[in-house]
């Protein structure tokens, strides 16, 4: 029994989990020149777990939907390939706060009459964590943030999330935001022919100014830093050097 | 001038650390009012707690039985029922803030500040992001209220040595029916010290092989009086809890004394113990990422090296009584 009609899965294209990305030299940015772009690992989860949901038949249709500039269908070809109905870009060179990215989505939700959004707990460039909690807010509609599990039953999502004291069992009622962490799923790997067929799929492209949306800038960027490094320290030859090394350092 | 409000973080009976962590940040720069949020069924003994610190100008009282549990649809709505008379509303970068903070901030109509580690003034701040690998420098305008949460690892706990009134107060505010707390389901502890808070901790990755064998680390911990910590590989194993895990998506954390065991040491890891004061590494493989951080290094099977530390303790220990 289908449990909602369809389920918005917003993706974020982002360096690389593998990548080491740095800081330029003149600290203007991050020095992201030709390295691998993927879609943010949190947001993959997100959308496995939205296909197990339609494979279910608790779902009709998944959509996944990307803001940011032109080359972000790759991420959503990929998207398609895992096995998404539709792709939506929501086409800007802009770098949005994740304040207009909620507003963003807002807008998709009533546009897509969506009732279900799942989406990446954080992004792994950013590092924000605040892209869910901020639709549902300006969404009016529960949010279910780090979540671990997530089952339906009577227009009720069940999550388990992952808090720092433990799991925390909540229940929302639909329509409602996830927010995915580690432990929900292993996303699928695509197939070739699966690649192929993602290509025939509808991607459409749309405008912020399309969907009613002013962006806006409230932080000025003043510069990039490297962190201080660690000095790499000393080894020890057995555990008695340790037990010693220990003491010296003044921590046993 | 500043006037910043601070949520606490409790469990209805207890106020968590994290709270005393984000009154050193407000009490960095200079502001008026330091003043907590209170939100419980019945706040009494977490407001004490709250009003004894350092700093800290005033404890707001809100009771009412749907705080019974923290859950962020229902405190945000009263949190920004309060947040007038502030030009700063603070949340500490546990999960709790993290959940809460980004809410009161989209229904105020503005952005938020991820985990402050350092601010420069009460309108610009540092932050780490790509896992650490990098640290930005951000201004917000003081033409709107500052939403944020702080990097609780960046800063000590304000002592408990003030005593601000406190004052009660119910806030007109729709608090929406639509989400429900169940239970909170927690395993860990066994009377070991707090992960996040502890001076000591001892790790264990996926080198630890089991379940089983995870208890090597347990009585390693014990030894030390130290708390138990995970890589991401080992909870996803099995081995340990969720919330022992450490990292850019577990805790960040700054004991004085780290030790990681079978953990290789990726960036997403290292990123959770940066702040730490000794790191110890224990590995079988000499070229394992986690010695070029590590003070002290040993490159030895854990199951010869980690009993043999345990016993060196219990003789260290003896010998001193
Ligand atoms: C988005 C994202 C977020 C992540 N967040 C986190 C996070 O918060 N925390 C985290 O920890 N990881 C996180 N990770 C995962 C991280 O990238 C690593 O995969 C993980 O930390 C590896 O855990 P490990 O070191 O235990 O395992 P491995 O990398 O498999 O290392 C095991 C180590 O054990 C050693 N070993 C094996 N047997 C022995 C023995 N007998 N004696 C001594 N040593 C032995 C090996 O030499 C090896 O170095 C994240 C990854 C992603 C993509």
């Amino acid at each position: 029994m289908t449990v909602v009609d369809t389920i918005l899965v917003p993706v974020k294209r982002v360096v690389d989990a593998n990548v080491r990305v740095r800081v330029k030299p003149d600290g203007s940015g991050m020095a992201l020149d030709g390295v691998k772009m993927s879609i943010n690992p949190f947001d993959e989860i997100a959308l496995e777990e939205a296909l197990r949901i339609r494979e279910r038949g608790e779902t009709a249709e998944v959509v996944v939907a990307s803001i940011g500039p032109a080359v972000c269908t790759q991420q959503l070809r990929a998207g398609l390939a895992m096995g998404a109905d539709r792709a939506i870009l929501v086409e800007t060179e802009l770098d949005l706060e994740p304040l207009t990215v909620a507003r963003t989505l807002k807008a998709l939700v009533g546009r897509e009459n969506s009732e279900l959004v799942i989406l990446g707990k954080q992004a792994i460039d950013g590092d924000n964590n605040q892209t869910g909690q901020m639709l549902a807010a300006l969404w009016g509609r529960p949010q279910a943030c780090f979540s671990s599990e997530l089952s339906f039953s009577n227009g009720i999502a069940t999550a388990m999330r992952e808090v720092d004291a433990g799991i925390e069992v909540i229940e929302v009622e639909l329509p409602a935001v996830v927010t995915t962490d580690l432990r929900l799923n292993e996303p699928r790997y695509t197939k070739l022919p699966d690649i192929l067929k993602a290509k025939k799929k509808p991607l459409e492209t749309l405008t912020l100014g399309e969907l009613d949306v002013e962006p806006q800038a409230q932080f000025r960027v003043l510069g990039f830093e490297t962190p201080p490094e660690r000095p790499s320290g000393e080894k020890v030859r057995d555990v008695a050097e340790l037990v010693l090394a220990l003491r010296q350092k003044g921590v046993l | 001038m500043a006037r910043v409000l601070i949520v606490a973080e409790h469990d209805g009976r207890t106020l968590n650390s994290s709270t005393a962590r984000c009154v050193s940040c407000a009490a960095s720069f200079e502001a008026s009012a330091i003043d907590i949020a209170v939100l419980a069924a019945d706040g009494a003994a977490v407001a004490a707690q709250a009003a004894a610190l350092e700093g800290v100008t005033g404890v707001i009282r809100v009771d009412h039985p749907a705080n019974e549990f923290p859950l962020a649809a229902v405190a945000a709505p009263q949190i920004c029922a309060l947040a007038a008379d502030y030009t700063h509303v603070f949340g500490p970068s546990t999960t709790f803030g993290k959940d809460l903070m980004p809410r009161i901030a989209a229904l105020l109509g503005v952005g938020q500040v991820s985990d402050i580690m350092h601010a420069e003034s009460a309108w610009r701040f540092q932050r780490p992001i790509y896992a650490g690998n990098a640290i930005l420098t951000v201004e917000t305008p003081d033409d709107r209220p500052v939403v944020a949460t702080v990097r609780t690892a960046s800063y000590q706990a304000a002592e408990s040595t003030g005593s601000a009134p406190i004052s009660e107060r119910a806030v007109e505010a729709e608090i929406p029916t639509h989400t429900r707390y169940v239970e909170l389901r927690s395993d860990s502890g066994g009377g070991r010290p707090d992960l996040q808070t502890a001076s000591r901790v001892v790790s264990g990755g996926r080198g630890v092989g089991s379940m089983e064998n995870f208890e090597i680390i347990e009585r390693l911990a014990d030894a030390l009086g130290a708390a138990v910590g995970a890589s991401r590989a080992a909870v996803d194993a099995g081995y340990a809890g969720n919330d022992l895990q450490v990292g850019q998506t577990g805790k960040i954390i700054a004991p004085d004394l780290y030790i990681a065991v079978g953990i290789s040491g990726a960036i997403q890891h290292l990123t959770g113990i940066k702040d730490a004061g000794v790191i110890v590494a224990i590995n079988k493989d000499e070229d394992a990422p986690l010695f070029e951080v590590a003070d002290i290094g040993l490159v030895a099977d854990l199951f010869t090296a980690v009993p043999e530390l345990i016993e060196a303790l219990g003789e260290q220990a003896g010998g001193n009584s």
